[in-house]
């Protein structure tokens, strides 16, 4: 089959690339661009582990045809560290809150909480959780993640 | 993955000359089915003709009714307010659809079209009188949401015709809407059950009688059913507690459920019984008599 040519941002960078029509956004990410942050888990959308951010709205990267990417713009986990490298303010807040253990879970559960942030400053328990519901993780218990994005609201 | 070709047209005219001409052609949506389908082996298809670009088929439009284009997502029926206060039932079903990422990016139309007996909106369009408009090649057609599921995966769509979207009628003001999803969990899970109840009362202030009533339900029959026994049950009469129980009892012989995974058929008909009561006290509620 025949590649084709998309155009779209990538954590803020214009991107020309040849594409085959039936990958996923996945697939494209981490094995063409080698951006191993965003995981797979399932494969099926119930995991949340592959998360990214388009236009700000969080995705099962898993679930996205790559052609439909074209003229968007998408951030990975890779995309929150600054320029200098320096750790996002998520990122930081889930370090010490110790919401990470084995990490798996971890990126897809950023991006949502990102998502959540930037849409709601200070969102409620019951607004972290519906937002994060789509992310499973097998070790933490839940409860650390969500102190750690409650710590990114508004007064606490 | 299986290999397919992608197409993305901009208006219905050209979706609909692309699945009419390619071979071995579907539409895909927000693809939280399709793709799945595809990635199990449960499909398989040369060319993905996406839907996700055609401006007419996107929004949510109130005027003399509500009108929903099958390309609008369930983030966006969540956000609309005057589904929220008229339509209630259907702001229940797409609450609990999924996960936020799901919701993103899964249509209503999708929804609909895929046609599982556990499908969230399905209830809540079927108590809301939803008519579907179906476009194809030789032009447009009106179906009833209740005449457009045949069964599992099954409506009456031929395979080169696409739906619009969804018309829904304004409803007097003594009227309430709700739906109920029974799962283990909250999110994203399939309901054990779905049921779906819409409410119309009499004007009259004391002793309200039920001047129109539609209950639906979801897993309890190859696909999403209205139960008709019941509707006319309650037309008529006060909704008093035993009102309401019997008309739970009805609709649970109206129910023809069958032993799954997710639940037992004896235990979906008992809960039936209890759940159409509550969704008719939900759909007064909201109701603000
Ligand atoms: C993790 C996960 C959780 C889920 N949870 C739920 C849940 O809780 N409740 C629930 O009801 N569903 C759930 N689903 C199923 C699915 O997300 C929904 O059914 C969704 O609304 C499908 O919409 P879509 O736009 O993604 O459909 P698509 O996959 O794009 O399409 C589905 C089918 O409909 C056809 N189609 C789509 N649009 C049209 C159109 N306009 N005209 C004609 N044919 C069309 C396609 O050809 C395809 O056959 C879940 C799915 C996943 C992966
Ligand atoms: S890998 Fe995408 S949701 Fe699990
Ligand atoms: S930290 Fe291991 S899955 Fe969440």
């Amino acid at each position: 089959m025949m590649r084709k040519e998309i155009r779209f941002r990538l954590n803020g960078e214009e991107m020309v690339c040849d594409v085959e029509a039936h990958w996923t956004l996945l697939y494209f990410l981490r094995e063409i661009m080698g951006l191993t942050g965003t995981k797979e888990g399932c494969g099926y959308g119930e995991c949340g582990a592959c998360t990214v951010i388009i236009d700000n709205e969080a995705i099962n990267a898993c679930l996205y045809p790559i052609m439909e990417v074209e003229g968007k713009d998408v951030t990975t986990i890779e995309g929150l560290v600054s320029q200098n490298g320096e750790l996002h303010p998520i990122q930081k807040a889930f370090i010490e809150e110790g919401a990470v253990q084995c990490g798996f879970c971890t990126p897809g559960m950023i991006m949502s909480a990102k998502a959540l942030l930037d849409e709601n400053k200070d969102p409620t328990e019951e607004e972290i959780k519906e937002a994060i519901a789509g992310n499973l993780c097998r070790c933490t218990g839940y409860v650390k993640i969500i102190d750690a994005i409650k710590t990114m609201g508004g007064g606490r | 993955m299986r290999r397919f070709e992608y197409h993305k047209p901009e208006t219905i005219k050209e979706a609909l000359g692309l699945v009419t001409s390619l071979n071995n052609a579907r539409f895909i949506a927000g693809g939280t089915d399709i793709l799945v389908a595809l990635r199990q082996k449960k499909a398989e298809i040369d060319n993905l003709i996406s839907l996700r670009n055609i401006g007419e088929l996107k929004g949510i439009e109130y005027g003399d009714g509500l009108w929903i284009g099958s390309g609008t997502t369930h983030t966006e029926i969540l956000k609309s307010r005057v589904i929220l206060e008229h339509y209630t039932a259907l702001n229940d079903g797409v609450k609990n659809l999924g996960s936020r990422q799901i919701r993103n990016v899964a249509t209503i139309g999708g929804n609909i079209c895929n046609a599982a007996p556990s499908a969230d909106t399905a209830c809540p369009l079927l108590v809301l009188d939803a008519k579907v408009l179906i476009a194809g090649i030789n032009g447009e057609r009106w179906v009833d949401l209740d005449g457009f599921f045949l069964g599992p995966n099954k409506t009456v769509l031929d395979k080169h015709e696409l739906v619009k979207g969804f018309s829904l009628p304004l409803f007097p003001k003594n009227t309430g809407s709700s739906y109920i999803k029974h799962t283990r969990r909250a999110a994203m899970d399939l309901p054990i059950l779905g049921i779906a109840a819409r409410i119309t009362m009499d004007d009259g202030k004391e002793g309200a009688t039920c001047r129109e009533a539609r209950i639906a339900m979801g897993v309890v029959a190859p696909r999403p059913i209205r139960a008709y026994e019941t509707e006319r049950f309650l037309v008529g009469k006060p909704l008093t507690e035993d009102v309401m129980e019997e008309a739970g009892n009805i609709a649970a012989r109206e129910a023809t459920p069958r032993d799954s995974i997710r639940g037992q058929a004896w235990y979906r008909k008992e809960m039936v019984k209890v759940l159409v009561g509550r969704a008719i006290k939900n759909a007064m509620e909201r109701m603000g008599l």
